[in-house]
């Protein structure tokens, strides 16, 4: 149970993923489980797509038809747990906040982690990305096998 | 003996908040504090905050730290900065001690505002006082203010925010993070600070403390022990983790000392973290002029204390006779503000123990 042990179950996280055909281009993933005071991710949002409203204590709410994929709201999230995914043929395509160093670089090859913390695969860095918007938190795209779609999480160390 | 209109014992987010919104309403203000630069813990926090764009949400620590510094620039003709000033008393007659570069002195102020912060409580355990055991705020300082290490391969006891928080802090500044122990049986913070610290490989091992520790000139390691619902230690479940830090991160307790010394009216509530001052709706103590804001009115999280320290400065200001030229819509706002950051079900405890101290405050 994510209040005991940190880390959601996999149904859990299967909720919030919308239906695999709306991951032909990037999408935000929201994992926030719990109601806190927080609502940078929806007023971050340049096309509305996250919804919050009044009580900043709720969930937010995403339509994943209006998410254009602009990543704001995964270096906005102070709780960094907004990823971008997409699929493209085999290998999903994860962008994630990322603030450990050394950064990775683009070419190479990282270990993939689940949210229990478990290394499940190789993951391949695409781009690194940091700008003044994010404010010293890099967005780090990677590719993993498709398969780790729903497992993949963060990325460990260079193999 | 200096005499000042409105004194602000301590420099943190309440305190600079306070002071902001009471140099706007035309008061002159002398702001005292123990640190070298002002921010209170604020200097310390370098990641994103919660909250809404009003408290600075997805701002970092540090950098709201300096905001609230810069907005009292424009004020400066009326606003005198005592750092490095730790207020040693505070008496009937508004008298307050302060020692500064070795030199005691007395100030007589008129009106104050005391927002003091808390301090971090201590755990019970055999062999606590070795070299390697420190309190997380001390972490915190040796790593983000000084750049040193606590050491190389760390326990955090406690899963509130800020064990959970400085835990990911020591992992981003290279220290390993071998468990963290939580004693009830649940993580006490929110879950996306704790879901970073699992993904890194950091396991929360909950209904289980610290039992001893042990080390000849220093710590080298430690034993655990798992804890039944009265959280009485199970006998058999001990386990030992070498490591050459622990930190020790179990809850704040309101820095009351002060208002306690003018023999202000306290009351104990729990679940604020401990004597907070019995307060009227415009966060005045018993002691007339007197008024209290942020966690020495009980423990919440920075984004409430400036919020609160806004508030306070407002109600405070207009008591003393200086109204804040938007008084009306300002207030409306923070109360709004206070309202929806406490409402949660993370603000359950907050609510509860508010109730409890306003109840004892009004009879």
């Amino acid at each position: 149970m994510i209040k005991v042990n940190g880390y959601p179950t996999k149904e859990q996280v299967k909720t919030k993923f919308p239906k695999i055909e709306k991951l032909v281009k990037p999408i935000a993933i929201i994992e926030c489980y719990q109601e806190i005071p927080c609502n940078p991710c929806s007023t971050s949002c340049p096309v509305n797509a996250i919804t919050i409203g009044e009580d900043i204590n709720k969930i937010p709410k995403i339509d994943y038809d209006l998410c254009i994929g602009c990543g704001s709201c995964v270096y906005s999230c102070p709780g960094l747990c907004i990823m971008l995914v997409s699929i493209k043929e085999d290998l999903a395509i994860f962008q994630i906040p990322y603030e450990l160093l050394p950064v990775p670089l683009t070419g190479e090859i990282w270990s993939g982690i689940d949210r229990s913390g478990h290394q499940i695969c190789e993951a391949n860095i695409l781009k690194t990305l940091k700008n003044k918007q994010s404010d010293r938190t890099v967005i780090v795209t990677v590719s993993v096998p498709k398969e780790f779609l729903y497992d993949f999480s963060t990325v460990g160390c260079k193999l | 003996m200096d005499k000042f209109d409105l004194v602000i014992i301590g420099g943190g987010p309440a305190g600079l908040s306070a002071a902001r919104i009471a140099l706007e309403a035309g008061l002159s203000v002398t702001l005292i504090d123990r640190s070298i630069s002002l921010g209170g813990q604020l200097i310390k926090q370098t990641h994103k905050f919660f909250g809404s764009k009003a408290q600075y949400a997805k701002t970092r620590g540090i950098d709201i730290a300096n905001i609230l510094i810069n907005d009292l620039d424009e004020y400066k003709d009326r606003l005198h900065i005592l750092k490095e000033a730790t207020v040693v008393a505070l008496y009937k007659d508004y008298v307050i001690t302060v020692y500064q570069f070795n030199k005691y002195f007395k100030i007589q102020a008129k009106s104050i505002i005391v927002a003091t912060g808390a301090s971090e409580k201590v755990l019970a355990f055999e062999n606590n006082d070795l070299p390697g055991i420190y309190g997380a705020g001390a972490v915190q300082t040796l790593m983000n203010l000084y750049g040193v290490l606590p050491g190389k391969e760390v326990v955090m006891v406690g899963s509130g925010n800020i064990g959970l928080i400085v835990s990911y802090q020591m992992i981003q500044a290279g220290v390993k993070v071998k468990a963290l122990l939580e004693a009830s049986d649940h993580i006490g913070g929110y879950l996306v600070h704790a879901s970073k610290l699992v993904r890194l490989g950091v396991p929360i091992l909950t209904r289980t403390t610290v039992k001893k520790a042990y080390g000849k000139n220093k710590l080298e390691k430690i034993q655990t022990v798992e804890l039944d619902e009265q959280w009485n230690y199970i006998e058999g479940t001990e386990t030992e983790i070498s490591c050459d830090a622990l930190c020790i991160s179990v809850g704040l307790t309101p820095l009351h000392q002060l208002l306690s010394m003018a023999e202000i009216d306290m009351i104990y509530v729990n679940e604020l973290g401990g004597l907070i001052p019995k307060l009227k709706k415009n966060y005045e103590t018993s002691m007339p002029r007197v008024f209290a804001c942020g966690d020495v009115t009980g423990i919440e999280e920075a984004s409430s204390a400036m919020v609160e320290g806004k508030l306070a400065g407002l109600l405070a200001s207009k008591s003393l006779g200086f109204i804040h030229p938007e008084f009306e819509l300002l207030e409306k706002n923070l109360v709004e503000q206070l309202n929806n950051l406490r409402q949660g079900p993370c603000g359950v405890k907050i609510r509860l123990g508010l109730e409890k101290a306003e109840v004892n405050s009004h009879d």
